[in-house]
């Protein structure tokens, strides 16, 4: 009875949430790109000389001096415009790591990881080819952010799922803790220094200062696939970090 | 109002907010520590799907601009949802992961996840 009502409850909760929600969105059919905000980012009309009114548009392969000329729309806004959430965003992931760390360390002595039965035959093969070509993709899905779906976080993400692997399959495998502890620091020491160079050179934090390219091409976007790459190495310390952590190394 | 109407309807808005009611039931009646951590995530993934749900054209494109789309067309979907979503996706990992520390560390104090054993109210 207890439950009925509970659902009873949650369906008139989501009628009424669809009823007030439905009536003013336009969904599917009825979306159109051209009334919303992201329109002004796929477009790019906003040149460092005219901002308000010009038309140059983004064209693949040209170069053509607008501000970010990431050929992937979404990198554009993650690292360009929203360069300083991003910032704030491995703020909270360094944090939560941390944090991480500190409740796993807390107090008693420090733990031996756990150890499961030996893995099989397979897994252990397997995990020898499968290294190098998880890392490679890994890299290659960050270093290619602005061209192709992905980024820093996916990326770092592949990374730190190979460091999962090699703890499942070999039960003597050690983390190398410090190792990642001073790549991500130096990866975050450099995304701040990047943004104090933009601040030096033009008067604004993470303002771009490299050189934009083609649009399409590897070099191109300014200091987008740098920034990327940095978060890339730091994402997949952290996560590596955080994994671990949670085998108790 | 016709057939294809209410199916989109029950596409893009009520199915991402059932799966966040869902979300909610669960936090509000389990008991089990994990439990509540699975059903924050489960919100967090229905707020995901209605974002990215409000930025879909019909027939779009993903907003990348290669060799076939060399420049701006109105079928791109919207791209400010997606990068807002990659923003929560992130956030809602290290949260996840902090969660499951702190259970684990709670687990380890007094040998339970049931939150009623743990107040101390069964007696």
């Amino acid at each position: 009875m207890k439950r009925f009502f509970g659902l009873l409850f949650f369906l008139i909760l989501l009628y009424f949430l669809g009823v007030g929600l439905g009536s003013g969105l336009k969904l599917g059919d009825k979306n159109d790109i051209t009334n919303k905000a992201g329109n002004v980012f796929l477009k790019r009309t906003a040149s460092a000389e005219n901002p308000i009114t010009a038309e140059s548009k983004l064209e693949y392969g040209k170069n053509n001096g607008i501000e970010a000329t990431s050929a992937n729309t979404v990198t554009a806004i993650v690292v360009n415009y929203r360069a300083f959430d991003t910032l704030g965003e491995v703020s909270v992931l360094f944090l939560a790591a941390t944090g991480v760390l500190a409740l796993f360390s807390l107090g008693n002595k420090k733990e031996k990881r756990v150890v499961y039965e030996e893995a099989n035959f397979i897994l252990r093969v397997s995990a020898k080819f499968l290294l190098p070509l998880m890392i490679t993709f890994g890299f290659y899905i960050f270093i290619h952010g602005h061209l192709t779906p992905g980024g820093g976080f996916q990326g770092g993400t592949v990374v730190a799922v190979s460091v999962l692997m090699l703890l499942f399959a070999y039960n003597n495998y050690v983390v190398p803790s410090k190792t990642f502890k001073v790549l991500e620091g130096l990866a975050g020491i450099g995304y701040v220094t990047i943004g104090l160079i933009g601040l030096y050179g033009s008067g604004h934090f993470l303002q771009n200062f490299m050189h934009l390219g083609n649009v399409g091409s590897l070099f191109s976007a300014g200091i987008v696939p740098v920034i990327y790459v940095l978060v890339g190495l730091k994402v997949s310390s952290e996560m590596s970090g955080i994994i671990s952590d949670y085998m108790g190394e | 109002m016709n057939a294809q109407h209410i199916l989109e309807m029950w596409i893009y808005l009520y199915g991402p907010l059932s799966i966040l009611l869902v979300g909610l039931y669960g936090l509000l009646t389990q008991k089990d520590l994990l439990k509540i951590a699975v059903s924050l995530d489960v919100m967090d993934l229905g707020i995901n799907l209605f974002i990215i749900s409000l930025g879909y054209v019909k027939g779009g494109i993903a907003p990348i601009y290669t060799k076939d789309v060399t420049t701006y067309t109105t079928k791109f979907v919207d791209p400010l949802p997606q990068a807002l979503v990659l923003t929560a996706i992130v956030i809602s990992v290290a949260v996840t992961a902090f969660i499951l520390a702190l259970i684990v560390r709670n687990y380890e104090k007094y040998g339970t996840v049931d939150i009623i054993k743990i107040k101390g109210l069964e007696k």
